[in-house]
């Protein structure tokens, strides 16, 4: 495929500010498309702030301060042209606590497609089975499609927030921590799904979890007080890092 | 210790407050009581009119009150910003509620029956009892709103919808259950006040049913007040006395109910809890 534009998802000397604080301190980084990106770093060092520049939800904080460039197909998705509502469409969220709305399975995966506009009933359930396939999470519920979400385990409402993210066909899934809230084995699906849903999705997750990071992820950046320390291919990070504050932490000597 | 007392004494108190309107008005209360005109100076006959009315009442202020309630709820917690201006309004909206009913009358009267020239009418009326629970319906709206989890409306946000959509199929619907507590306390409010209907609707006497908004009708707490201060023959009219008054408390009453049998189907069809 030739690509005009070598990286899907790159930032340029992104500098955030919550009010006086500097939370994210000249941040370049690119992210390859059909790849997994890991953003790694203790608590408060900025990554999940990082990882919602890409949807633009930091937007919906008072008193905040974006400089810089983040581009997602070579495209400045904070020029004054883009329309927000457009931009989220194509970038999907999966946050840390998994939260279904009160409604149906159904409703749920099918809400992304009715509020943009989406009306037709059988375009709607193929792209609902579709999407829950895709999320592995099919098999479980077809027999009940129209019992509420809040009854689903936690995992599974974790893989039913992934399925109603991918049901409006984004091209990017941001992932904050997915699976913190989960049990090992809930974990680990959410992890084989990461790994199945890479060649259609370029993928930037947030994770606490070092030996996740290391299994589902091709590159990962380490983050630490605002600041890119070290962003390198997995392996090459988590074998031979180049910055000690990265040794440190990926040997648990701190965070 | 002194809470469960106080609370014990204060359940004893409307206890025993019901059971005495109930012992003393239950023996008035048969089909002729609620379905016939007041007759003979208002000591015989029935209350249909001044039950219609007070329904009349309920239903107009609710509609005037509910809808710019809701809306300006949503205005304050969902699009204002925390900040001065914020806090304006919600100082405006506790002070609205601090106004005395007497105060409401007076304005209403000035503004709808007067300036506006609607006349002692049940849309003067309606429209004085809605400003009347308007802050309650605001207040309890609000408190509805924030107790939805931010992080409904971010996966919302997030799916692409817009704000608007946001409110109209995630917030609203989880806040619900809640804001129909402000409608049942607005219902209760409503129908069992006197002074903001004092000049702007009630009749003293009306044998006769309302056939447009322009019209005057007789409620209840009015017709309560009438029969025990300044009727033709208050001894005479006791008894009747005590029958308006426990259906005014038992209309209160089956409305709250209908309300929370709602409120109780929507929560559960929500299940967050």
């Amino acid at each position: 495929m030739t690509e005009i534009y070598p990286h899907k998802i790159e930032s340029k000397d992104v500098n955030l500010y919550y009010g006086n604080f500097h939370a994210l301190k000249g941040i370049s980084l690119s992210v390859e498309k059909n790849t997994v990106c890991a953003l790694i770093g203790p608590s408060g060092c900025g990554k999940s702030t990082f990882l919602r520049l890409f949807n633009r939800m930091n937007d919906l904080i008072d008193d905040i301060k974006i400089e810089g460039e983040c581009l997602i197909d070579g495209k400045n998705i904070y020029s004054k042209e883009v329309k927000i509502d457009e931009l989220r469409k194509r970038v999907g969220m999966v946050f840390q606590k998994p939260n279904p709305f009160p409604k149906s399975i159904f409703e749920n995966v099918a809400y992304g497609l009715r509020v943009n506009g989406i009306s037709h009933k059988t375009l709607i359930e193929e792209r609902v089975e579709r999407s829950l396939k895709q999320a592995a999470l099919w098999d479980e519920v077809k027999d009940k499609l129209k019992k509420s979400a809040m009854q689903l385990s936690g995992g599974q409402q974790q893989r039913l927030c992934i399925a109603r993210a991918l049901a409006i066909e984004p091209s990017v899934v941001l992932m904050d921590e997915p699976a913190s809230a989960l049990d090992p084995i809930s974990t680990s699906k959410i992890e084989e799904l990461i790994y199945e849903l890479k060649s259609q999705y370029t993928i930037i997750i947030v994770t606490h979890n070092m030996q996740q990071a290391g299994r589902v992820s091709d590159s990962t950046a380490f983050f630490y007080m605002g600041e890119l320390i070290e962003y390198d291919l997995t392996k090459k990070l988590f074998t031979n890092p180049s910055d000690t504050r990265t040794q440190d932490y990926i040997t648990g000597r701190f965070g | 210790m002194d809470i469960p007392i106080a609370k014990l004494y204060r359940d004893w108190n409307s206890f025993s407050i019901l059971g005495f309107i109930m012992y003393k008005g239950i023996g008035v209360i048969s089909w002729e009581f609620i379905s016939e005109m007041p007759k003979d100076g208002m000591t015989k006959g029935g209350i249909y009119p001044a039950i219609i009315g007070t329904f009349c009442l309920i239903g107009g202020s609710i509609l005037f009150a509910f809808p710019i309630g809701v809306m300006s709820a949503i205005y304050i917690n969902e699009y204002t910003k925390h900040g001065y201006f914020r806090s304006f309004i919600q100082l405006m909206t506790s002070n609205l509620a601090g106004i005395p009913s007497i105060v409401f009358g007076l304005f209403g009267m000035s503004l709808f029956v007067n300036q506006l020239g609607f006349g002692d009418s049940i849309l003067a009326g309606s429209l004085t009892l809605g400003l009347l629970v308007l802050p309650i319906v605001i207040r309890t709206t609000e408190e509805a709103l924030k107790a939805v989890d931010d992080n409904f409306r971010q996966a919302s946000l997030a799916l692409g919808a817009t704000k608007l959509q946001t409110i109209q199929r995630v917030t609203l619907p989880i806040a619900l259950p809640n804001i129909l507590t402000g409608l049942i306390l607005s219902i209760g409010r409503v129908s069992g006040e006197t002074a903001p209907i004092l000049f702007t609707v009630a009749a003293y006497f009306l044998p006769k049913l309302p056939s447009s908004i322009f019209d005057q009708v007789m409620a209840l707490p009015y017709h309560l007040y009438v029969i025990s201060t300044s009727g033709t023959n208050i001894n005479d009219s006791r008894a009747m006395a005590y029958g308006t008054a426990l259906v005014l408390i038992l209309i209160v009453l089956i409305l709250n109910l209908t309300a929370s049998a709602v409120r109780r189907y929507l929560s559960k069809k929500n299940n967050i809890n």
